[in-house]
């Protein structure tokens, strides 16, 4: 199709910005060099005739796995052939081969043969490795249970290891412990690395990991003694094959227990591993891998959101002139403006977070777990709390596209559908929130017995202090500073020291009822929850506000500023009741954030489309056409909706069917 | 068979189910006519909905069209009329997945807005199913905001017809329901040319589809709009028109006529087309919003006592989640808010027939305070139950995403709510403006509509409670709400006369004011149901402890709301921090309390395991047995893939290695 010219209302906004996108573009990718091999590798898939298919929103479920497995057996051939090895280049290519969707061979790319390499033998490794890397070995990992997901002790898969024959007897006792949900289970996988109880010698040696071939290599057919297959239709994830496996009496040899820590002896002599910790580390990379997840699908939805409503006039704002762009609404801008913020909150903390997990893991491999812990505590309520945030704030993208984000082909509704399962996979977000908070309390605890704690807890250090000084808590009002991001970071300091102190002190009063420990935990686990939020919110205001330091261009500094005070006093303005309750700010201090909030609002208006231009995103990636880079998307609605399944014949065959012969008796 | 940790539940309860649910449905015999009518409908084999998570859109869709067919037929068999009291029920048995709900809506346009010939003319034949109608009102560049339609009608006195046109590609009409497939005829709405002069948009009944084969008439373009979030069984269409002329006769003609010289008549008031959007707004509470959220309820509270997680306590089995404070805090507000938002829905029809009665009689005085009501409570208590039903999405975990659950398709319909008859912020605003209307009138001294005579009241003040228990108090958390209302209403109203009074022009003056404006008039929503909440409870009857496990659920619902808004009752002082602190812990005693009733509390809502299509919330609890079962008979287990033949054989079989 020939190239329709750029709408005149986008062309307005790019020219009327204050920065060069392309300078912030370079610092959300981490440089100039790796913006430009990601657009390289981007180029390389768009491009490709091999990739590329009818819209997804046409096809059956069916054939939308068929297109997956299609391109992925291709992708994984092309990424060889071009000698792509980086993990990074790695995850860029795929997300632009399926588009930001999920893939049958995720978990076998994603966790079977990083499982393999680091939880098998050297031995297992011969055997498995390199058929697994040639894809004759299809892979995928069976945690979750119908019965047990976040709290995997529960599971119930039982391996009763039989010394007779040397194997392992693979049993799903129950209805509830029929594996359900791992992806690439349905009907990909020919093996399964499976979590079980592990019983041997008559006694329960907790949850082990074993490879069980599952399908029979040539016909693909289920193994006797194996039940697999597809869950069904869910609310996304139509590509993928999420599966359901039961064994019954299955047995496999001892050598496929995963033998790297823990082992079994040919006589049944269980060998207990050395750590636990160790699996902590993949816990924190995957978590920082959805911390910028949430990023990333806040700020498609941001795009399309903001690109449409430049694109779109409605209704009147001045009698007698034309209608305005929904942009320039109040309340448009009130929706959108603290979420593109929030947008790029994430990507800062999302970097963090796997800076951080990479320095550590250097620590990791001379031997040093000691930062393990705190981080493992801490991502677990970050993931928890971006995931939320951007769960929500894709859905508000979508409502202020009104009608037609209602639509397919806005993309909002893929975006949504595919991210929203991050709120429980991984670890389900309200228990994550518990477990941060359980480390919080624990730091509170230490404090206040006189030790100092250290890291992102080190505030909780100050409570001691405070108490000393009573009068502190009072003049700490005057001194918050609403234009300065580094006094904000005071404040929610101030916030999460309160809300932590509040939790830890009803919990200590339920256990002063001498309720037991549990029961006393329960008992006050909302406030818990609400402690942690604090405690992220915090961690995030004080990361953004440290990235804007590091920003040399001052056009780009000066709008991620502002950016960063919108979310700073955003999350007052939504949590006021916190910060009034704490005597953080006054009455008066609050109006003005409210004011302020909306100022910054008309402030950051000319930036807007220049700011989710900066994400970059191509529109094949993008996925949208109301999000559209060219902005013409009344054409390309009325173009897309002709594909539709029910346009292909004029008339409907139930026209035929139903219509005629009503009408003909009525 | 029923699960013994569902059963246990049913047990213990503290009050008479059968009892709350005719209070429900506003009596026994009520109750007694819904169940015929939901078993009449579940027992047929039509219109079972058990494959419709399988289906394809095309599947959807035909699967629609043969209910609203097969259902022309059984009304027929059992007596039932569409204007007869059944109609309701036979629709939520059908969980609103039928073909032709807009064929109604045109017919209804046609009974309000034509002339007692139109209707003479139309209605027989739309009876009959000779023709099948829609109602073509929504552009591609045009929606709540009507008088920015783009369509043309000119008429055209040499041959008395009036020529309709679509000028440009963001005048197409789009998503207008039972359109892009199904309809011969439709409403369509336009701007009125006469000798070159604009009137405004009229409604004209515009033939788009043969009625002997179906074919497309001539100038008329129309299909299917494409794959939505949801509404699959529905062709929402677009309709581009080419020069596609109609007779004078059709445009629909009881307030304007174009007479045969071209002299437009106006006659009457048209205010009464505010009153059928009211109308709409308000029967879609009940219909689209409540019922949605009863069964979100419903199955996250019965998932909630068979899924077992994890200990409370060292040494025992594993707890039911909804034993957890945090699972109970997701999921009781919203059980108290399904319980509000009926009470607030029967109030609101109250409301309604009331002013019914005094525009029958030509009194067009309530209509404003009507209108002001409709948009206010449309935009709140879908805003509200649409993030409802999503926190019962998630509080369920993986399984709730399964569409099995049930939980997804009722949120991704219940979310169009929020758009459709009105945009949610341009409703919450209309009722802003006329909020900071009374209440400069209220304090000016003048009369204004009962609803709103709280305006008039200055109380500063502080609020009064001095222990955690007088927050159960439904005076003292309604006095809050009322104070609070009352302050962002006239902190707002302030703002607004000062920045006009320093100069800055109206019109930008209210868009700088309207986050404000939005939030004052949810202000007011809110205290309304909390008032309406705590004055139904207190007229229930006190036997069979319905009045008390009401009460609870109404300071419930008030208790959540202060806790979950803190800073805007702390913002002046009303509500003290220490204040704070005691309505946080009435709020989490609440729960406790309302957790031993949460499966009675269901129950009551009294929807059957048909109409709530979900492996997890069925009565019996046998949740498990039949996720499993019921995946077993998804296509992608019954039916080969060429994917295994095609892709994956090739993989398997070592193509790889060549590499």
């Amino acid at each position: 199709a020939a190239e329709m010219a750029v709408n005149a209302d986008l062309r307005k906004e790019r020219a009327a910005a204050t920065f060069q996108p392309e300078l912030l573009t370079h610092i959300l990718d981490g440089g100039a060099e790796r913006t430009r091999r990601r657009k390289e590798i981007e180029a390389l898939v768009i491009n490709d005739p091999d990739f590329q298919h009818e819209d997804l929103n046409f096809l059956s479920r069916s054939q939308r796995y068929e297109q997956a497995i299609r391109k992925s057996s291709l992708m994984v051939m092309k990424l060889r052939e071009y000698g792509i090895a980086d993990p990074d280049e790695i995850y860029w290519f795929k997300s632009f081969v399926h588009r930001g969707r999920p893939e049958p061979l995720d978990l076998h790319l994603g966790m079977f043969l990083p499982t393999l390499l680091t939880q098998a033998t050297p031995e297992q490794q011969d055997r498995f490795f390199m058929p697994a890397w040639n894809l004759e070995i299809i892979g995928t990992y069976a945690q979750t249970e119908m019965g047990h997901g976040t709290h995997i002790r529960g599971l119930e898969t039982t391996a009763t290891y039989d010394p007779a024959t040397q194997e392992f007897i693979l049993n799903s006792p129950t209805v509830t412990s029929i594996k359900w949900w791992p992806g690439g289970l349905g009907k990909t996988s020919n093996h399964a690395i499976v979590l079980a109880q592990l019983y041997t010698q008559g006694q329960c040696k907790g949850l082990h990991a074993f490879i069980v071939p599952i399908r029979q290599m040539g016909t693909h057919e289920p193994l006797p003694g194996i039940t697999v297959g597809d869950i069904g239709p869910k609310f996304g994830y139509d590509e993928m094959d999420n599966g359901y496996l039961k064994m019954d009496n299955f047995r496999i040899p001892r050598e496929n227990m995963l033998m790297k820590y823990a082992q079994v002896e040919p006589d049944g002599t269980y060998v207990k591993p050395l750590s636990d910790k160790l699996t902590y580390g993949t816990m924190v990379f995957i978590r920082a891998l959805i911390v910028g997840d949430s990023a990333h699908s806040l700020s498609r939805a941001c795009t399309i959101a903001i690109r449409y409503s430049a694109v779109r006039h409605q209704s009147e704002l001045k009698p007698g002139e034309p209608e305005p762009q929904i942009l320039d609404y109040q309340t448009q801008q009130y929706k959108l403006f603290p979420l593109l913020a929030t947008a790029y909150a994430f990507h800062f903390v999302g970097a963090y977070m796997k800076g951080t997990y990479r320095r550590i893991s250097g620590d990791i491999s001379e031997g040093d777990l000691s930062e393990l812990p705190e981080l493992h505590a801490l991502t677990a309520g970050l993931k928890a709390f971006t995931s939320w945030t951007a769960n929500a704030g894709i859905e508000e993208c979508r409502m202020a596209c009104g009608g037609h984000g209602y639509s397919r082909c806005s993309g909002i509704p893929d975006i949504y559908v595919t991210f929203t399962p991050s709120c429980t996979y991984e670890g389900e977000n309200t228990v994550m929130m518990l477990q941060t908070a359980r480390f919080l309390v624990k730091s509170y605890t230490q404090v206040n017995s006189g030790q100092q704690v250290t890291g992102m807890v080190s505030y909780l250090n100050d409570l001691c202090r405070q108490r000393i000084q009573p009068q502190h808590v009072a003049a700490r009002t005057a001194t918050v500073r609403i234009n300065d991001p580094a006094s904000l970071v005071e404040a929610y300091k101030a916030r999460a020291a309160r809300l932590v102190e509040a939790a830890a002190k009803n919990l200590q009063a339920e256990l002063d009822h001498r309720r037991s420990k549990e029961d006393a935990w329960n008992r006050t686990s909302v406030d818990l929850v609400r402690a942690s939020e604090a405690h992220c919110h915090y961690v995030v205001v004080k990361l953004f506000t440290a990235k804007l330091s590091e920003i040399s261009n001052a056009a780009v500094r000066a709008v991620l500023t502002e950016l960063c005070l919108l979310y700073a006093l955003y999350g007052i303005s939504k949590n006021t009741g916190d910060f009034l309750q704490a005597g953080i700010l006054t009455d008066a201090q609050v109006t003005q954030v409210n004011q302020r909030v909306k100022e910054l609002l008309a402030i950051i208006r000319p930036n807007a489309v220049a700011l989710v231009d900066s994400f970059d995103f191509n529109d094949v990636t993008l996925g949208s056409v109301l999000g559209r880079y060219d902005g013409n998307i009344y054409e390309n609605m009325f173009e897309w909706a002709k594909k539709s399944p029910l346009n292909k014949t004029e008339v409907h065959e139930s026209f035929h069917k139903h219509l005629k012969p009503m009408q003909a008796k009525l | 068979r029923v699960n013994p940790d569902i059963a246990s539940e049913r047990q213990t309860a503290s009050f008479c189910v059968e009892t709350l649910t005719a209070v429900l449905d506003g009596g026994a015999e009520r109750t007694r006519r819904r169940r015929a009518v939901v078993e009449a409908i579940e027992c047929d084999p039509v219109f079972s909905r058990e494959n419709q998570y399988f289906q394809s859109q095309n599947e959807r869709y035909e699967a629609a069209v043969r209910k609203a067919v097969h259902l022309q037929k059984k009304m027929h068999e059992m007596g039932w009329t569409e204007d007869g009291p059944e109609y309701k029920y036979i629709y939520r048995a059908l969980a609103g997945d039928v073909a032709f709900l807009l064929h109604r809506i045109f017919m209804r346009s046609i009974s309000m807005l034509g002339s007692d010939k139109q209707i003479a003319k139309w209605i027989p034949l739309a009876t009959q199913y000779q023709l099948i109608g829609s109602y073509a009102q929504t552009e591609l560049g045009h929606g709540t905001y009507l008088q920015g339609l783009e369509t043309t009608a000119v008429f055209d006195i040499t041959t008395q017809e009036f020529i309709l046109n679509t000028p440009k590609i963001s005048a197409m009409k789009w998503w207008p329901g039972d359109m892009g497939r199904s309809a011969t005829h439709t409403v369509a709405f336009a701007q009125l040319y006469i000798h070159g002069q604009c009137y405004g948009v009229h409604p004209f009944i515009v033939q788009i589809r043969s009625l002997r084969d179906h074919s497309l008439c001539p100038g008329v373009t129309a299909g299917d709009i494409g794959p939505k979030m949801s509404f699959e069984h529905t062709d929402n269409g677009y309709l581009l028109l080419q020069n596609v002329r109609v007779p004078r006769e059709n445009m629909l003609n009881k307030f304007c006529e174009v007479q045969p010289d071209g002299t437009y008549v106006r006659r009457g008031s048209q205010q009464i087309n505010y009153f059928t959007m009211t109308a709409v707004r308000i029967s879609l509470i009940s219909d689209e919003v409540i019922i949605p959220l009863m069964k979100a309820c419903t199955i996250a509270v019965r998932y909630s006592v068979v899924r077992r997680q994890s200990k409370l306590k060292p040494g025992e089995e594993e707890a039911k989640i909804l034993d957890y404070q945090t699972q109970q805090e997701k999921l009781l507000p919203q059980l108290a808010a399904a319980y509000a938002f009926h009470f607030i829905s029967d109030y609101l029809q109250e409301l309604f027939d009331k002013g019914y009665r005094e525009i029958q009689r030509k009194n067009f005085d309530t209509l404003p305070e009507l209108h002001a009501f409709s948009s206010g409570f449309k935009a709140m208590v879908t805003q509200y139950c649409t993030s409802a039903v999503e926190i019962c999405l998630r509080a369920c975990g993986g399984h709730g995403y399964s569409l099995l659950s049930g939980l997804p398709s009722l949120y991704t319909k219940i979310l169009a709510s929020c758009i459709y008859e009105g945009e949610n912020t341009i409703l919450l605003l209309q009722t802003a403006r006329f909020l900071t209307k009374c209440f400069t009138a209220a304090r000016a001294g003048q009369p204004v509509p009962p609803s709103v005579a709280y305006l008039a009241a200055v109380k500063p003040g502080t609020c009064p409670a001095k222990s955690k228990l007088d927050f159960l108090s439904p005076d003292v958390y309604t006095e809050a709400y009322q104070h609070t209302a009352v302050r962002l209403i006239s902190s707002t109203a302030a703002k607004l006369q000062d920045l006009i009074q320093s100069g800055v022009q109206k019109h930008d003056a209210w868009n700088q004011c309207t986050v404000q404006l939005a939030q004052a008039a949810k202000a007011h929503c809110h205290y309304i149901t909390v008032k309406n909440f705590a004055e139904t409870v207190e007229k229930l009857e006190t036997k069979a402890g319905i009045q008390k496990i009401m009460k609870h659920l109404c300071d419930l619902f008030a208790l959540h709301g202060i806790f979950s808004n803190a800073g805007v009752f702390l913002h002046d002082g009303y509500i003290s921090g220490a204040q704070m602190d005691m309505v946080t812990a009435s709020y989490l005693d609440l729960l406790a309390i309302i957790r031993k009733d949460a499966v009675p509390l269901v129950d009551a809502f009294d929807l059957t395991d048909k109409s709530l299509n979900s492996a997890l919330g069925s009565y019996d609890g046998q949740v498990y047995q039949r996720l499993y079962e019921w995946a077993q008979k998804s296509p992608t287990n019954t039916q080969m893939s060429p994917a295994y033949e095609r892709y994956l054989k090739p993989l398997l079989h070592n193509s790889l290695s060549k590499l």
